[in-house]
């Protein structure tokens, strides 16, 4: 508790005001804590954006959405319709859909680059793993909003797309088809499922990740901004104890970000007005047929962002089924060499013997969800798998960029590959990438430690122009 | 400043209350997961449906809606079902022996052709890997996303699950089970009954 501070009588109104309102809510605390005397690294470089644009985007998304729900109708008989009506009767309703169907597209671009930032300069590690699991969490969050969000306006893609969707949890042995059933609502996707899927999309789950957001940034701002060199600006300080290589966010990286907005506003205003469905990744076209529960529409693939979780699915067949209980057998057998004690041995050989017992006992179709969710889940514990000496990309050996650039490589083909329809070539190569994705995390421990580190600067690395 | 004294009753007590509390809670929760499942009307909206195949030539497929899901009925020709002997090998279940209950509940229907009069194939077209309706692909021969041995039968456009002309799933395909056969009744020679089976 702050004690009650008096002002000059003859200060200025706006001071006597502004102290009024100190003396009763922290306005200037909290303004000095996070934007004026929050000091960033100096030398954050462009891929520091996509934080502000993130949360740009949050904002698009909200007032765009506020603006839709006016006009929009929940009912499986009248949704089509509504949005229909929105395209083309309500003034500037067409805007106001675009750039909320823009903008959820470009909120995955943004967090994807935002989450590969943090992926190559170590930001999820110590002291940031708080930071990170947040951050994993809004994810999570973002892909369940944009899921329920995409069955509302009822096309084609809509139902088909949720009716996979749902399914995948029928799949869980035991519960799964009475937890779909109480997902659903009903026996298939209807009414019911489009009324739930409205709440859960406008209320529940943007209350949950707002509340994440601002759990995100009070502990980013706990802990300060990472850089790209990897270094804690904290442990060097002036003499009135701020960091030497820290720059107050206000006005430096407001004005730096505004810079970043303007562009990200071009190429934004750009797909809204000129190429709104993005031939066909932003606004698939089979969402422009009403929903028809006797057909499926020739080839259904998520939206773009969902992909290369969805070829992760697809990738695991029986053959995939088979392939991972051989890697787990190996992963034991090095374990029974490797390892010191005679307890982890024991443990390592009975753990993958039940594994491997489990992958044969259920559906390959239970194993592809849980690669799926396992994929998305694991990044969660990327803290801990990373266990090189240094943060930053810069200072790690040469090949660990390889291993990078070939994981994004293989994350961008899976991609790709979950757009197009199955095929024998496709499932072949898909299969791979998931075993590397997997691989890249789970070998983490390992590989991330090997290879000759560079010496870490003391100070940020820092060049004026 | 030194430890002040546990008041073990007091502990005790608000101990107690947050037992009864978090019990309070739990069973609030209770009535909004239960208004989860589905309601009286979806649960009523589940009645048989009755169909006329009259008009239904070898060859042809037909679809009618029950409990939401799509029906199909294929009147087969002599060699669509002569393709069921070559497909016995390459499919997962030839002979409908697993779940039975669940796909196959009249049991009359756990044969190769798997349906009550070899002509008509009587099949819930939903995939039993994630619920996409299946494609008929009755011509064979080779396709694209097709083997080039293709006898005809149904492709999933989903996941790429491939069915033979009995319903039956091939090897080695997402979808791990035959394609459900609902329990139907021939009402006459040209009507159908779907959604219950009853005893002639």
């Amino acid at each position: 508790m702050a004690e009650y501070k008096e002002i000059s009588p003859s200060a200025p109104a706006a001071a006597r005001l502004l102290n009024w309102i100190d003396n009763r809510f922290p306005l200037s605390k909290l303004y000095n804590e996070h934007v004026g005397e929050y000091y960033a690294p100096k030398n954050f470089n462009f891929w520091y954006i996509f934080g502000s644009l993130a949360l740009l985007v949050l904002v698009i998304q909200i007032v765009t959405g506020i603006f839709l729900v006016m006009n929009y109708k929940p009912d499986a008989g009248l949704a089509f319709a509504s949005v229909e009506y929105i395209m083309r009767d309500v003034p500037w309703g067409w805007l106001i859909r675009y750039m909320h169907s823009t903008g959820a597209s470009a909120f995955f671009v943004v967090v994807y680059l935002h989450m590969f930032r943090g992926l190559l300069y170590g930001s999820y590690r110590k002291p940031r793993e708080l930071v990170w699991i947040f951050g994993c969490a809004i994810f999570l969050c973002l892909m369940a909003e944009a899921f329920f969000g995409y069955l509302l306006p009822w096309g084609q893609m809509s139902y088909w797309g949720a009716q996979v969707i749902v399914n995948l949890f029928a799949a869980v042995p035991f519960i799964g088809p009475d937890l779909a059933l109480l997902i659903r609502g009903d026996y298939v996707v209807s009414d019911a499922t489009l009324n739930r899927f409205f709440s859960f999309h406008v209320i529940a789950i943007p209350l949950v990740l707002i509340g994440l957001v601002v759990a995100h940034i009070i502990a980013l701002h706990e802990v300060g901004s990472n850089n790209p060199d990897g270094v804690e600006i904290k442990a060097k300080k002036d003499a009135n104890g701020r960091p030497i290589d820290g720059i107050p966010f206000h006005p430096y990286y407001t004005v730096h970000d505004i810079f970043g907005v303007s562009v990200f506003l071009m190429v934004f205003s750009a797909i809204i007005f000129f190429a709104p469905e993005l031939g066909g990744y932003f606004l698939e076209y089979n969402n422009f047929i009403p929903a028809d529960p006797l057909k499926t529409p020739p080839h259904i693939a998520p939206v773009w962002y969902f992909t290369p979780f969805y070829s992760m699915l697809r990738a695991t067949t029986t053959v995939m089924v088979n392939v991972f209980s051989v890697l787990v057998a190996l992963a034991a057998l090095g374990a029974l060499v490797k390892a010191r004690s005679g307890a982890v041995k024991l443990g390592a050989v009975i753990g993958a013997a039940v594994l491997i017992y489990l992958l044969k006992t259920f559906d390959p179709k239970f194993w592809g969800v849980v690669v799926m969710g396992g994929a998305v889940v694991i990044l969660f514990f990327l803290p801990w798998l990373d266990k090189s000496p240094v943060k930053s990309i810069r200072y790690r050996p040469n090949w660990h960029m390889w291993v990078y650039l070939v994981f994004v490589a293989f994350f961008l083909v899976l991609g790709y590959l979950g757009i197009q329809p199955p095929s024998d070539t496709g499932t072949l190569i898909a299969q791979v990438g998931t075993v590397f994705y997997l691989g890249f995390f789970l070998l983490m421990p390992w590989w991330s430690q090997l290879g000759t580190f560079k010496p870490v600067p003391d100070r940020v690395t820092y060049h004026a122009h | 400043m030194s430890k002040p004294e546990v008041d073990q009753g007091r502990r005790t007590w608000v101990a107690i209350a947050c037992g009864a509390g978090a019990v309070g809670g739990v069973a609030t929760a209770v009535p909004f997961v239960a208004s989860f499942q589905p309601s009286e009307r979806a649960r009523a909206a589940g009645a048989p449906v009755e169909v006329d195949i009259g008009d239904l030539q070898p060859g042809q497929k037909k679809t009618v809606e029950w409990r939401g899901k799509p029906v199909w009925i294929v009147r087969r020709t002599p060699e669509m079902l002569a393709s069921l002997q070559k497909t016995d090998a390459l499919v997962a279940d030839p002979k409908s022996e697993r779940k039975p209950d669940e796909l196959t509940p009249m049991a009359d229907t756990r044969n190769e052709w798997r349906s009550l009069k070899k002509e008509y194939l009587v099949v819930v077209g939903i995939c039993t890997h994630l619920g996409c309706s299946p494609t008929e692909k009755f011509q064979p021969g080779a396709q694209p996303s097709l083997p080039d041995d293709w006898q005809g039968g149904f492709l999933c456009p989903c996941h790429g699950s491939t069915f033979d002309l009995a319903g039956r799933v091939f090897k080695n395909k997402p979808a791990p089970d035959n394609l459900e056969v609902p329990p139907y009744t021939f009402l006459s020679d040209t009507r159908l009954l779907i959604g219950e089976a009853k005893k002639a």
